[in-house]
């Protein structure tokens, strides 16, 4: 080690709750650097409010804290645990904003804590635009003609130095927030307006658009020895986020000149930054020369170097996190070889298709045209050795229920302009304009992605039409292979041979492909193609090639096969991902070898040191079943990877594959609604009156039975797609319309919905129908805000006695009658001590990394041991009674997608989640709130209060704002309500009045510090001044809230707490208290 | 689609790979060794060190960006190929791509390996090929189109490759201040673009050309390929140089046949090191990632007095170059040039031109110095 002082403490910084351009990969990177460091013997402390993580877990850092990534807590927590030094690069853009504020404000110099790696000038270099492109012209490297601009004024004259067409970029931003493209002054005044908000510092910049993209990871020692990783290239031209866009690595269009002269590039830029440890460098390339910009540097870990690390299996951030202790990539030795050392350059033997997973579905309203800023929420990686094989992969990874690049569901109506201006659609656009027979020239100039990608999508829908041609007899053995080699489905294949793709169908490609021996090999991520023996088991399968490398017989390790969670997307997060690992973890502990699917780049599950077997492949039932053939394992684990692995478990039981934990029928019993109802009815468990209707009138006369509102859903659901709350039956049309849309073949289930209920999480652990432990959580919001995004509490502070009791006996019950081994969640409605059921999964849910850290009991540890069917304890009740609160609080991404309405509903919409531990439910309660990125308000708060009702039960909570000193403005009618109780509140027009002083314009000049909008509970779906006051406060960045019941805790929490009151205690420090 | 020809790879040990042909339809025979490189597959071709090879590509796509055309530089040197011609004997992939793309494209791969008689099989498991020749060696092999086994196996290593894709005429090139002999063994054309960029005079010469008459400032020797143990006279010629302690660098053969002239010895390595991410460290802590094509290796611990290893394989271990403790004298065993394959090495053509400079400032001090003596 190269330093004068040793390190023997070190603070990490994570990066908070998931939300787009900031997801799980920074959960990879930041428990891969904990690794690296406890290796050393480092003390490690941990701030990190992402409960549901990896890295905060048990095993991994010595102290966790749960609290807010902010300059104000971070240093509370350097004061306490006083640490030698920080690791900025290793919890993306939060990390590194809180890191630069630190280090400016003398707080890392005060307390003596020394940035390790890449030294904070570098980083402030590398996000500063304009320093940036300075120090690159100071090393003849060329970056885009740009002007740093801090006006509206400025902007416009910079833009007529360089000439239009335009790219605006806002500076420090999170996943190009804020920028965009404009081929006019109109344009170019609303983007800098826009992006003048999001920072002081705008950059004006020549649009290379149509240009390659290409981005190196590089890495580089404190002995100035550098190398590259990898190097990945956009599939879709400069112009759209890198996020957002298609991406393969190795680069696939590059000459061996263009490749070494970007690489060479590369490195002379971090070598003249002097970053130490990883380094992202973003390339445009011309199509038509060898000319190239240098567009962007990221001086730390990034989602592209989690995605570089898991495409080449070299551990980047591993290697990053021990570069940062001063040692030299020479003398690491690889973890992947163990022979070889960490310094090379890995080479590939097999192509990696990334594609982003979009969920703009889930929002009313969102703007679905992709470009320069991120929207998609999470990824998927496919390997294999062609790119059509890796493409098709990664469609149906993106949405397993899709059979392939060919399965087009959708409609262009207008299809030259959909390709013209993309949206998350595009490749499907692609596929049928090549269907219609649009020539690959002619969609090249519509698109400007390089023709190779577009022949070789060619080639797919080619195979496609030659399928079609022929019959289930009429096919040839090759033909099968070559479709089977360019990565066609079973299914696809069934589709085009059989006209039909159901299960019996697809079976039947399966026996014609066993009887031709058209089976899959496995293959091996070795980090040198072969050149060296390898002794990691990264697999893959693929149809190109012949032998295995891997053989179950030869290593004799018969194991369990755990599925994962698939693409991170709204509703499936790194919660499913903590509940996999915990499940492999145990497996191992108690010496069954693990053998893990899944093929999400962001995960912690798809490191290859965290099980026996990985294989890095889709969660299909084709695929698990070729994968159990080879590996003939134990059995198959479904209940850790959330609702992807749970619908594989009726299929693969049929088909004959062995499951472990509660039996397939039961499952099937209770995802059927008739079926558990049936069973409900049958152990007298009340639950909302509800029916399953296919008929319009028959509808209409349930609803008027019953009474409105309703909640209209279809059967099968995740994540409350297509779900509704109908209030009259004017509504109901307009809504039963949706519902149709997301699923013909499914009838629509209507549901009496209940309103003032209170919503009760239960989770819980049983063996052969015996429950063994249980958490129970309330929800801070009424029913009928989607649980996802609800504000949940543990242990619960507010309910009765008798309504807990209640809910016990009923689980006990049901437990038992289903014969429940495993995990399971309930979930409960309890209106005046009636408690009734609305939802059971017979599965991990997203609450169990909450509440086992909350516990710190592990659920899933025991729920692993039970499924494999060992002895566990029941776990005594007393150690649910705390001395503190824990509080999950939702995080949400709106002020990334541009339209959609920032409110709660029945549909989940947030990202991500965070959660803290706190003495009481306000306090806990307050730093959650915080953790997501909220601020106390400082002086003023808008309120606009919903109809009557609302705004009286808000009557006392505005009383309180008023006494404390808030300022408080209103709109019309809730100036006039309040007015009358004789609370003073300022009126502000609606922003559709077009009338000063407006509540827009408030918004807009941040005038006031906090948005409380409740909505009216048959808000329509229109443009309306609530929408328009909710959107502004999320474009804007003012925190809003939209909830009555979470109004009221936050009120009486900043009533009652500053932010300097909340205590900053680790997690083990709440734990010792349970001990006393 | 398009249909092929079936083609098949036999190796000595009789394991058959079976793919389709494309390319020439020929049957032919050659020692099989892959490469891990993922681009440059233009470059490789036509590296004159595959001389007899059967080359078999890890990467499963290759020919995507197509093939330029032999369009020339100033100096009569083709300006994106290694040599005039394509070396190996045979090309063997996964996939190659029949609809290329790129602005310097002029032929597809097929079209270029056709044009230039060269069979190719794809369709083949090149992963399970290239742990087969990790796991048992370097191994003859050949290829059979349609079944029509005529071929018998051949052994390049018994034939003096050098010979082969040495020159006939001696060349002269550049018009600079320091006059260097360049021995051509089989010389990929970047290592001449290298050294045009600086301040030289080159004079090409063929492998077994006796430059010991000539005024020179400094030597240098090529690449090539085969066994260096058979170029006897290179050899000979080098130990002469030797004594007139002028500035002597070597590449990959040249590296080896530097190491025999100072009384080390070389072996055949297992399966080589044919790649573009090899690590060499030198002074223990120093890295750099190199292109490699060798399948014979310098032994380290054979090296006589004077000499030391100044570059090691980070993976390996096996030495990368050596050099004289007193005088100036270095070579190396991987590809300071690249192409294909990195730059970071291309700092010693500059080492190597400052111990001419110093080399000569030092000649003139001596020569000065009995001047005054004789005065």
């Amino acid at each position: 080690m190269s330093d004068t002082k040793r390190i023997n403490k070190v603070l990490i910084l994570g990066s908070g709750g998931l939300s787009i351009g900031q997801a799980g990969e920074f959960d990879y990177s930041g428990s891969q650097a904990i690794k690296a460091l406890k290796e050393e013997g480092i003390e490690t402390v941990l701030v990190n409010p992402n409960i549901a993580t990896i890295q905060t877990s048990k095993g991994f850092a010595n102290e966790v804290y749960f609290l807010p990534v902010t300059k104000k807590f971070v240093e509370k927590i350097i004061a306490k645990e006083r640490p030698d030094g920080i690791l900025l690069g290793f919890g993306g853009q939060t990390a590194l904003n809180c890191g630069m504020e630190l280090s400016s404000s003398g707080v890392l110099e005060k307390y003596g804590v020394r940035v390790l790696g890449t030294p904070i000038k570098t980083i402030i270099t590398s996000e500063d635009k304009g320093l940036f492109a300075e120090a690159l012209t100071k090393i003849n490297v060329k970056t885009p003609r740009s002007i740093t601009v801090y006006n509206l004024d400025e902007g416009i004259a910079a833009a007529k130095k360089i000439g239009f067409p335009l790219i605006i970029r806002a500076g420090f931003a999170l996943g190009g927030l804020g920028s965009g493209f404009c081929n006019n002054e109109e344009e170019l005044k609303t983007l800098l307006h826009q992006a003048l908000v999001y920072s002081s510092q705008v950059l004006v910049e020549e649009s290379l658009k149509g240009w390659k993209e290409v981005e190196y990871e590089v890495m580089r020692d404190s002995y100035d020895n550098c190398m590259t990783v990898c190097n990945m290239e956009n599939f879709d031209p400069l112009g759209i986020h890198t996020g957002e866009s298609i991406v393969v690595a190795p680069s696939q269009t590059l000459t061996d000149k263009e490749y070494q002269k970007l690489r060479e590039l590369s490195i002379k830029v971090i070598k003249s930054l002097g970053v130490v440890g990883e380094c992202n460098v973003q390339f445009a390339l011309d199509p038509d020369s060898e000319d190239y910009r240098v567009i962007e540097v990221n001086a730390r870990l990034s989602r592209s170097s989690a995605l570089a690390s898991k495409a080449t299996g070299y551990p980047l951030a591993f290697i990053a996190a021990k570069l940062s202790l001063g040692y030299s990539l020479v003398d690491i030795p690889n973890p992947v070889t163990k022979v070889t050392k960490a310094f090379f350059e890995p080479a590939l033997d097999y192509i990696v298709v990334k594609i982003p997973r979009w969920d703009t579905d889930k929002f009313k309203k969102v703007d679905k045209k992709i470009g320069s800023s991120m929207k998609s929420v999470g990824e998927v990686m496919a390997i294999g050795r062609k790119f059509e094989e890796a493409l098709q992969k990664a469609i149906r990874m993106i949405n397993p229920s899709l059979n392939g690049l060919t399965d087009i569901r959708l409609m262009f109506d207008e299809l030259d302009y959909e390709l013209k201006n993309p949206t998350d659609k595009r490749v499907f656009a692609i596929v049928k304009a090549l269907e219609l027979g649009y020539s690959v020239k002619k969609l090249f100039e519509m698109t400007k992605i390089d023709k190779w990608f577009l022949y070789k999508i060619k080639n797919i829908v080619e195979i496609n039409n030659e399928l079609k041609k022929d019959s289930i007899e009429s096919i040839t053995p090759e033909l099968l292979k070559i479709s089977k080699q360019h990565g066609f489905s079973d299914k696809q294949v069934a589709k085009c041979i059989l006209q039909d793709e159901h299960f019996d169908s697809e079976l039947k490609i399966r026996e014609l492909r066993k009887k031709h021996s058209v089976i899959p090999v496995i293959k091996q991520i070795d980090t040198l193609a072969g050149e060296f023996p390898c002794k990691t088991n990264y697999l893959y399968l693929t149809y190109n090639g012949d032998y295995d490398d891997v053989r179950v017989d030869d290593i004799g390790m018969r194991g369990i096969i755990v599925l994962g969670g698939g693409a991170y997307s709204i509703g499936s997060s790194v919660e499913f991902d903590w509940c996999c690992v915990e499940c492999v973890k145990t497996l191992r502990k108690e010496k069954v070898p693990s053998i893990v699917i899944n093929y999400n780049p962001e995960t912690v599950s798809t490191d290859y040191d965290e099980c026996d077997r990985l294989y890095f492949d889709e969660l299909s039932f084709e695929r698990v079943v070729d994968i159990y053939e080879k590996e003939t394992p134990f059995g198959v684990i479904f209940s850790m990877g959330g609702q992807i692995p749970n619908n594989l478990v009726m299929p693969l039981s049929k088909y004959g594959v062995k499951t472990l934990g509660t039996a397939p029928e039961i499952i099937d019993k209770v995802e059927d609604r008739h079926k558990f109802s049936m069973v409900l009815d049958e152990l007298g468990v009340d639950q909302p009156e509800w029916k399953e209707l296919t008929d319009l009138n028959e509808i209409k006369s349930f609803c008027s039975r019953v009474g409105f509102p309703i909640l209209i859903r279809p059967s099968y659901v995740l994540s409350g797609a297509a779900m509704n709350v109908v209030y009259e039956e004017a509504d109901l049309d307009l809504f039963l319309k949706q519902a149709t849309l997301v699923s013909k073949d499914h009838p629509v289930v209507l549901t009496k919905f209940i309103t003032h209920a209170k919503e009760i999480d239960v989770d819980l652990v049983a063996l052969n129908g015996d429950v063994k432990l249980y958490a129970i959580s309330e929800h801070v919001e009424n029913a009928g805000v989607h649980s996802g995004d609800a504000t949940l509490v543990t242990p619960p502070q507010k309910l009765y006695l008798e309504t807990v009791n209640k809910i016990k006996r009923i689980i006990k019950v049901i437990v038992k009658h289903l014969n429940i081994t495993g995990p399971a969640n309930f979930q409960f409605l309890a209106k005046d001590n009636k408690i009734k059921i609305i939802e059971c999964n017979l599965r991990a849910s997203r609450s169990f990394p909450f509440v086992s850290k909350v516990y710190n009991i592990n659920f899933i540890e025991l729920a692993t041991k039970a499924i494999i069917g060992n002895q566990i304890p029941k776990v005594d009740t007393n150690a649910f009674d705390l001395e503190y609160v824990g509080v999950k609080a939702p995080q949400f991404s709106f002020t990334r997608l541009r339209g959609a309405d920032p409110m709660l509903g029945v549909e989940m919409s947030s990202t991500g989640e965070v959660a803290c531990l706190g003495d009481n439910l306000q306090e806990a309660f307050l730093k959650a709130l915080l953790s997501t990125g909220f601020s106390i308000p400082k002086e003023t708060i808008l309120l606009s209060t919903g109809d009557v009702k609302k705004k009286a039960r808000l009557l006392d909570s505005v009383k309180q704002l008023k006494k404390k000193g808030y300022v408080l403005y209103g709109t019309g009618g809730t100036t006039d309500f309040y007015k009358m109780h004789g609370i003073n509140v300022e009126m502000l027009h609606w922003p559709l009045d077009n009338k000063k002083p407006n509540v827009l314009d408030y918004i807009k000049n941040k005038a006031v510090d906090l948005v409380i909008n409740i909505p009216k509970s048959n808000e329509k779906i229109e443009l309306s001044n609530d929408y328009i006051i909710r959107r502004g406060a999320a474009d804007f960045s003012v925190p809003l809230i939209t909830n009555l019941e979470c109004t009221k805790l936050f009120i009486e929490s900043i009533c009652n707490y500053g932010e300097d009151d909340l205590t900053v205690k680790s997690w083990n420090e709440y734990h010792e208290t349970l001990n006393k | 689609m398009k249909s092929h020809p079936k083609g098949k790879l036999i190796l000595e040990d009789g394991s058959i790979y079976d793919g389709y042909s494309f390319g020439y339809s020929s049957s032919t025979a050659g020692e099989v060794v892959f490469c891990t490189g993922m681009a440059g597959y233009p470059q490789s071709l036509t590296d004159p060190s595959y001389t007899g090879q059967i080359l078999v590509f890890t990467y499963p796509l290759i020919g995507n960006y197509g093939v330029s055309d032999s369009t020339v530089d100033k100096h009569n040197i083709s300006i994106d190929f290694e040599s005039n011609n394509i070396h190996v004997k045979s090309v063997i992939v996964s996939e190659y791509c029949a609809e290329h793309n790129h602005w310097n494209s002029k032929k597809s791969f097929e079209t270029w390996l056709k044009e230039n008689k060269i069979p190719a099989l794809f369709g083949i498991d090149t992963r399970a090929l290239t742990i087969k020749i990790r796991e048992k060696g370097v191994m003859l092999g050949k290829i059979v189109i349609d079944d029509e086994e005529s071929v018998g196996f051949y052994d390049p290593n018994k034939d003096n490759l050098v010979a082969e894709v040495s020159r006939n005429e001696v060349l002269s090139l550049g018009n600079g201040k320091h006059k260097i002999i360049v021995v051509d063994c089989g010389m990929k054309n970047n290592i001449l673009r290298s050294f045009l960029k600086k301040d030289v005079t080159l004079k090409i010469v063929p492998w077994n050309y006796d430059f010991n008459q000539e005024e020179y400032d400094g030597l240098f020797i090529s690449n090539g390929p085969g066994d260096p143990t058979h170029c006897k006279e290179t050899i000979e010629n080098i130990k002469k140089a030797m004594e007139l302690k002028k500035p002597l660098f070597g590449i990959c053969l040249g590296h080896q046949l530097l190491a025999l002239a100072s009384g080390a010895n070389t072996y055949k390595l297992k399966y080589g090191h044919r790649g573009q991410n090899q690590p060499c460290v030198r002074n223990q802590k120093q890295g750099y990632i190199t292109s490699q094509n060798h399948g014979y290796a310098v032994d380290k611990n054979s090296l006589p007095e004077g000499w030391e290893e100044l570059f090691f394989n980070a993976n390996d271990g096996t030495n990368e170059g050596i050099k004289h403790t007193t005088l100036p004298f270095f070579s190396v065993q991987f590809h300071p040039e690249g192409s294909c394959g990195p730059n970071d090495t291309m700092y010693l053509f500059d080492e190597f031109i400052e111990m001419i400079e110093k080399s000569k400032s030092l000649n003139v001090e001596t020569n000065q110095e009995t001047n005054q003596e004789m005065n």
